[in-house]
């Protein structure tokens, strides 16, 4: 694997997957988790077995948007000392792993540091782009400035009560691809995917060429196949998390992070397109 | 001062900002809900009918109008004139009562029959389930751990008012990881549910709803002034958490620029020690909890633990409109040490047999502070926000008169 071009964002690697006809396996880890050495071993462990691209969470204390796996590992990140720089020496990481990296975060710890400054020392530790939970394009001017001059990809989360118009201010501010969330909730594994999911990519479709991730509640490779038979990208997190928090060691945490994603790179292999036009 | 005058009327502007305050800074899932409830409460406010149901069941289930009181002896002792906005005589104890009623009201509009709410010490609480049992919604209190512990009776309270008590156990355990699953609620379950916020912050259209709600408390006030005194008041006092007692009571008085509008923040042990939740005046600017406003943070953005001896202001944000005023010179925000409104809680019990809430009393002790800044002349409307019958344990404590065994 080479190192992602710089200033090219996840374009290459959603064109790639294109050709090769499967999904874009993007796996999410928290930074410092359970430190940020920990961590970056996980991470490392996922791009080995085969996740395309990982997102990388900048731990925060007040997770809205997660459920109680990720806000665990979150709150162990914090407990343990992760700072912003720790978050950045993971997205170096990451691309010296080969892979490139995306990093969830939640606004508070973006403006802190200083979102032009935040731009810069991100890609200059080779992150290509940030997916932002709780920022809406509206209050985005200073992001969508810093990212202009950096040349970040920006991610904006839909969801099945966006409004047609809302889809399509969302997806004209969106650079890289837009993530569509599964189910009106939090983060965290499903037993099911939401049904709502093929109807809100299909929405999305008719807004915008961008690539569509989809995010929430995937657990196995059979789901990711499924959701990779009508989206471009299968998003994992809570899953991936669970075999780190769930491990009675980190060597069967690692053996158990490799195993789940060799299914779900499998899965996004092969696309159920039986559920294309489920939507 | 025109300015402000003509803006005080206008703000937030249509997306929900004051100045570089406010705005949403929530999941895109919310947005939707947040548009509907924006437009409902837009509507409503433009509506007769409606301010007609709210007034009449002000009037008659809340019993406000409150009454203003001329405190002489405490006025005696502090060295000049206080006069009382009697909060704590409203059903419920307090002002919340009046932003319940409201948001009842726009719930039943948008045809939900689900209310949530987060609280700290239980105040807001009992209040959103004092509404739902009247509006015959059910409602789910989201508390922190420690604070369902420490705070029994009022969760005792919520559940013989028909409302469910979940405990939260992540985070820090407190007022702001309660919001944080009540938000995290209302995403997954917001087609059904309204989320009914206990102040005037979060993300648009809430801190502009709840100050409109809570507004009527320096509207009244005013008019009551004027027919005691003769005059507008000098000064007007209120403690801030998230301040929503206090835009309630500023906001009729931002245009009468004679008016010295001064808000008072928990010190808790004093700002130099780090433990207070003075966001304005210790704080810096951020974003939490759907606002931008001033909070509590550590350089890395991390929200900061706060800490108050009461539970209503240990909060570590504060309402974007009350970053606005800061920010414009309008208002004037200090601290107050738990020390200082402890004392004031004693002066007013002892001076004129009101016991009041611990929070109230940082308005109180902020008086008594003015008071000798401005001399025997000078007319300071307080907001005695809430009764002290909550706040009976902890007082009791704090002036040795229970054990903890006791408390």
């Amino acid at each position: 694997m080479s190192l992602p071009a710089t200033g090219l964002g996840l374009g290459p690697t959603f064109a790639k997957a294109r050709t090769q006809g499967r999904g874009v396996l993007i796996g999410c880890m928290p930074a410092g988790f359970p430190t940020v050495e920990g961590g970056i071993a996980s991470i490392r462990a996922m791009v080995e077995a085969g996740v395309d691209v990982v997102e990388v969470e900048f731990p925060y204390s007040d997770p809205v948007m997660d459920g109680p796996v990720i806000q665990r590992a979150s709150e162990i990140a914090l407990a343990a000392g992760v700072r912003s720089a720790g978050v950045l020496r993971t997205i170096e990481a990451v691309a010296e792993a080969g892979a490139p990296a995306v990093l969830m975060t939640y606004w508070a710890p973006i403006e802190r540091y200083g979102v032009a400054r935040f731009a810069r020392d991100f890609a200059a530790a080779g992150g290509v782009g940030l997916i932002t939970p709780d920022l809406i394009p509206e209050e985005a001017d200073d992001w969508l400035a810093a990212s202009d001059e950096t040349g970040l990809d920006r991610v904006f989360l839909v969801a099945p009560s966006s409004t047609e118009q809302r889809i399509a201010l969302t997806a004209d501010a969106c650079r890289g691809f837009i993530y569509a969330t599964s189910v009106m909730g939090v983060t965290g594994a499903r037993d099911k995917v939401s049904g709502a999911a093929p109807e809100l990519v299909a929405r999305v479709r008719r807004a915008t060429q961008l690539p569509i991730g989809v995010g929430l509640g995937v657990r196995d490779g059979a789901q990711a196949a499924a959701v990779a038979g009508y989206a471009d990208a299968v998003i994992v997190g809570s899953a991936l998390v669970r075999c780190v928090l769930d491990a009675p060691d980190p060597a069967a945490g690692e053996a158990s992070l490799r195993a789940l994603v060799s299914d779900l790179a499998a899965g996004v292999r092969a696309p159920a397109r039986a559920q294309v036009r489920a939507g | 001062m025109t300015e402000l005058l003509s803006v005080a009327g206008l703000l937030p502007d249509p997306t929900g900002h004051f100045g570089r305050f406010g705005g949403r800074f929530v999941p895109e899932a919310l947005i939707a809900a947040l548009d509907e409830l924006d437009s409902a409460y837009r509507h409503a406010m433009a509506d007769e009918a409606f301010q007609a149901e709210l007034a009449r069941l002000l009037r008659d289930y809340a019993g406000i109008p409150s009454l203003l009181y001329d405190a002489t002896r405490l006025s005696e002792q502090l060295g000049a004139r206080i006069l009382l906005k009697r909060e704590d005589l409203n059903h419920t104890g307090a002002h919340k009562v009046r932003n319940v009623l409201g948001q009842a009201l726009i719930t039943q509009r948008m045809g939900k029959r689900r209310v949530i709410a987060e609280t700290g010490a239980g105040q807001h609480g009992v209040a959103a389930a004092t509404a739902a049992a009247l509006f015959g919604f059910e409602c789910v209190v989201y508390m922190g751990e420690e604070d369902t512990r420490r705070q029994a009776l009022n969760v005792a309270r919520m559940q013989m008012l028909g409302g469910t008590v979940v405990p939260v156990g992540t985070g820090s355990r407190t007022l702001k990881d309660a919001m944080n699953e009540a938000l995290r609620d209302w995403v997954t379950n917001v087609e059904t549910t309204h989320y009914m916020i206990g102040t005037a912050a979060g993300p648009h259209p809430f801190p502009a709803m709840v100050r409109d709600f809570a507004r009527g408390i320096g509207v009244e006030a005013r008019a009551q002034v004027l027919e005691l005194v003769g005059r507008l008041p000098d000064a007007v006092c209120a403690c801030v958490g998230g301040g929503s007692n206090a835009i309630g009571a500023f906001h009729a008085f931002i245009p009468d620029e004679q008016v010295r509008l001064v808000g008072f923040e928990a010190g808790g042990d004093g700002v130099a020690t780090g433990r207070h939740a003075a966001s304005i005046s210790a704080g810096g600017v951020g974003v939490l909890h759907g606002t931008r406003s001033y909070l509590l943070q550590d350089e890395d953005g991390q929200t900061v633990e706060s800490h108050s001896i009461s539970a209503g202001l240990d909060y570590p944000g504060v309402g974007p409109e009350h970053a606005w005023l800061h920010d414009t010179g309008r208002a004037r925000y200090e601290p107050v040490t738990d020390a200082e409104a402890m004392a004031a809680f004693q002066l007013l019990c002892r001076t004129e047999g009101i016991i009041p809430a611990i929070e109230s009393a940082h308005a109180l002790a902020g008086a008594a502070r003015l008071a000798k800044q401005l001399g025997p002349d000078a007319v300071i409307l307080v907001t005695l926000s809430g009764r002290g019958d909550k706040d009976v344990e902890t007082a009791g404590r704090y002036f040795g008169l229970l054990t903890e065994a006791e408390a």
